[in-house]
């Protein structure tokens, strides 16, 4: 699959897509009491790219991560990782597709506060039967990656909440996974701390992930290539391609 | 700000000509602020008016004239720099504006108005966004600056229009109106007094 530069938005055809969704619908309840959350969303997010999610709390945005990640499956349409349509696996064919092909960052870091920085990056990997000399090495890599290799020895409670929150970026990419999720990655880190796991993220994104970004805060949906904005489980609208900044260089002058 | 107390700053550092005002105003603040060298000219010319800088001696064999500051024009930016920026010295409210008009005015969607808005401050950001994630941790500071203030009044903007849209949704259900369907939804004007 040929990698091509990313900060082009333009709908490809499903195989170079690293995540896609399919006219998604998903309908809680039914009868009267029904819950819309997801009306007929469709959306691609390619290699290189990186694509943010807002919307009002309700709006359905964790619902769209959800379903992306296979994490909740769609009562309508279909969701693609990798090219795989999800809906086809078998539940143990999902687990593995999660475990290879998807990471996540959430707001709860889930770090295991048992294991040291490597050992939980690792274990994603020891888990998919990677041997486990192997595994530290891949995570070494991917704490490298993020900027904190220094940390590999330590246990979450030693760390900052940024700290913790590049290990938990650094396990979410190790290893081949092309796609990232992520839900509010930055939660109560201060603004410096929330802007550096973003830099964090938008470089994997250069470097080839397709990364889904799920957040309330416009500073940090605008490190995306494209936004898109959710209201009562519709798009409603989207930024659409980046355009080059030379807009910023008319503004106004007055003297 | 104004042109005005840019240039007496830049004086404030050492004599210069015109064309040296234009490329460090510009310098500083990360070329976001173009200047075309009549407005410098212009400007010069109303501070050597109002006896706060001064030409440095003879123009040199190009005509070239070098200005520096007076007393007064020390004065002057000493007291810009005392001063906080007043809000309504930025007439920024024409979108205020604008929004609480779209409410009022018959077959005018008001949730349009402010999605559009929304999405467009968005881009804004997500140009500075680029231009910041360029810039130079260590070389670029002043220009860094500038951009995480312009950066900071966007994300204002958008916290004010999801501000507005909250205060919308719930003065509409106070008068027990049903929310709208899709805010995409092309609606005709229906009611019009």
């Amino acid at each position: 699959m040929a990698k091509h530069a990313g900060r082009t938005a333009a709908a490809r055809p499903a195989e170079s897509a690293v995540i896609e969704l399919r006219d998604v619908t998903r309908v809680h309840g039914d009868g009267p009491t029904a819950v819309h959350a997801l009306r007929g969303i469709s959306l691609t997010v390619q290699p290189g790219e990186l694509v943010a999610v807002m919307g009002p709390s309700g709006s359905g945005k964790s619902t769209l991560l959800h379903l992306a990640g296979g994490l909740d499956h769609p009562t309508g349409g279909s969701v693609h990782v990798e090219g795989v349509e999800l809906g086809a696996l078998s539940r143990t064919e999902l687990a593995a597709l999660r475990r290879r092909s998807i990471g996540y960052v959430f707001q709860d870091l889930n770090l295991i506060p048992a294991l040291t920085a490597v050992e939980n990056v690792a274990l994603p990997r020891e888990l998919d039967g990677v041997r486990a000399r192997m595994a530290r090495r891949e995570a070494l890599s991917a704490l490298a990656e993020v900027g904190v290799n220094d940390l590999a020895d330590r246990f979450p409670d030693e760390m900052s909440g940024g700290q913790q929150q590049r290990v938990a970026i650094a396990r979410a990419m190790v290893g081949p996974r092309r796609a990232v999720l992520a839900d509010e990655p930055t939660g109560a880190l201060d603004s410096h701390t929330g802007e550096e796991v973003l830099k964090v993220l938008r470089a994997r994104c250069d470097a080839g992930a397709a990364g889904l970004l799920v957040t309330h805060e416009a500073r940090h949906a605008a490190w995306a290539d494209r936004v898109v904005f959710l209201r009562d489980g519709a798009m409603v609208d989207e930024t659409g391609p980046a355009p080059t900044p030379d807009i910023l260089l008319t503004g106004g002058t007055s003297s | 700000m104004s042109i005005k107390h840019g240039l007496l700053a830049l004086l404030e550092r050492e004599p210069m000509y015109g064309y040296q005002l234009k490329n460090e105003f510009e310098a500083s603040t990360g070329s976001t602020w173009p200047l075309n060298i009549g407005q410098v000219y212009t400007t010069l010319s109303r501070l050597e008016r109002d006896g706060l800088v001064e030409p440095a001696g003879e123009p040199d064999e190009d005509g070239r004239v070098i200005y520096r500051l007076t007393d007064a024009g020390h004065t002057e930016l000493t007291g810009w720099f005392a001063t906080p920026v007043a809000a309504n010295d930025r007439p920024r409210d024409e979108l205020a504006i604008k929004v609480s008009l779209a409410l009022t005015t018959p077959g005018v969607d008001v949730h349009q108005v402010v999605q559009s808005q929304r999405t467009a401050t968005i881009r804004h950001l997500q140009e500075l966004t680029r231009l910041k994630a360029d810039a130079n941790e260590q070389n670029d500071t002043a220009w860094l600056l500038v951009l995480d203030a312009m950066i900071f009044r966007a994300e204002a903007e958008v916290r004010w229009l999801d501000h507005s849209e909250t205060r919308l949704a719930r003065s509409r259900s106070r008068r027990g109106e049903p929310a709208p369907t899709s805010v995409t939804e092309d609606t005709p004007a229906e009611v019009r007094r």
